[in-house]
């Protein structure tokens, strides 16, 4: 015998998910500060600062501030990380993302990031993808590349390690 | 503060994104400049301890950098990040300001190399260090006293 159970539709489920994401990302200040957005396809994560005026480091030229661009590295890598978790617990079911009572992740810790600046920045919307290359139980490696126009020009890469928190969401 | 450093002020203080962060030169000259920025709650990065965000403790220590740069007797008109490395030695503490230490301790005809730290109020204990290059063209320096 065959048991069905009826699929939750498709907008409940990614209902869910876009709140899961909105609610990781919405907790962070600093996020907020600079305008960063995600864009989510299934679990895939995509960063994106869009331009502002105040993120501009050098006028002459114009190019973005060289630490406005570390910065948005370095919160796309931290989102990735949590993200990975939460998908995790949340598509198992162990957690509700969405529940009034949810508390707050414990966020990974950078230890190290080592930013190479490729090309200037240019006054427009910026993209970065990261990539979780190792997650272990105390310790993960992370890759993460920003674009602008073109996704085969990166204009700014970089590679952190981050100290993973102790206890899971 | 003497007429350099006081111009050098105006110029990384006005700078779009050193102001968003409300970014201070307090010392410049010889290589060497340090940047503070105050606590903000804008800056948080984790919402449970209301830790400041390692990228905005990156941001200052970038224009620390820069500025050091700047402040080279050889420098020239402009500079940029060509890498920044930086490990974070522990959380600063919530409510202090965060000052930024830089040190231009090297240059080539075409790369600066820099070290820069990052303290709270306990400067014993370091925030952040760093080591970067930056882009040094000396073709392009400014005419300071005689050649």
């Amino acid at each position: 015998m065959i048991l069905h159970m009826k699929p939750e539709p498709v907008q409940v489920v990614k209902g869910r998910r876009d709140a899961a994401l909105r609610w990781l990302v919405d907790g962070i200040p600093y996020l907020r500060f600079l305008g960063i957005e995600f864009d989510r396809r299934g679990d895939e994560l995509t960063a994106v600062l869009p331009f502002r005026e105040d993120l501009i480091g050098n006028p002459a030229l114009p190019a973005l501030h060289g630490g406005a661009t570390a910065a948005f590295l370095e919160c796309a890598s931290i989102i990735e990380l949590s993200w990975a978790t939460l998908w995790e617990e949340m598509e198992s079911g162990r957690i509700d993302p969405t529940a009034a009572d949810m508390p707050y992740p414990h966020l990974p810790k950078t230890i190290d990031f080592a930013v190479d600046y490729l090309r200037p920045g240019l006054p427009r919307d910026a993209y970065a993808r990261a990539r979780v290359n190792r997650s272990g139980r105390r310790y993960a490696s992370v890759h993460v590349e920003a674009w602008q126009d073109n996704r085969a020009r990166p204009f700014a890469q970089a590679t952190g390690h981050f100290l993973m928190p102790e206890d899971e969401v | 503060m003497d007429d350099i450093a006081r111009r050098a002020r105006q110029f990384i203080e006005a700078l779009p994104h050193a102001r968003a962060l409300g970014m201070r030169l307090e010392g410049f000259g010889e290589g060497r400049a340090t940047l503070a920025m105050d606590y903000d709650a804008r800056f948080v990065g984790d919402p449970r301890t209301g830790v400041i965000h390692g990228g905005a403790v990156s941001a200052l220590m970038d224009t620390a950098s820069g500025a050091a740069v700047m402040s080279h007797p050889a420098a020239p008109a402009a500079t940029a990040t060509i890498d920044l490395r930086i490990d974070y030695m522990r959380p600063a503490t919530p409510g202090q300001a965060i000052r930024a230490k830089a040190e231009c301790y090297h240059v080539t005809r075409t790369v600066a190399f820099i070290r820069v730290l990052a303290t709270d109020d306990d400067e014993t204990r370091p925030v952040a260090a760093a080591t970067g290059a930056f882009t040094f063209d000396q073709g392009a320096a400014p005419k300071r006293g005689a050649q």
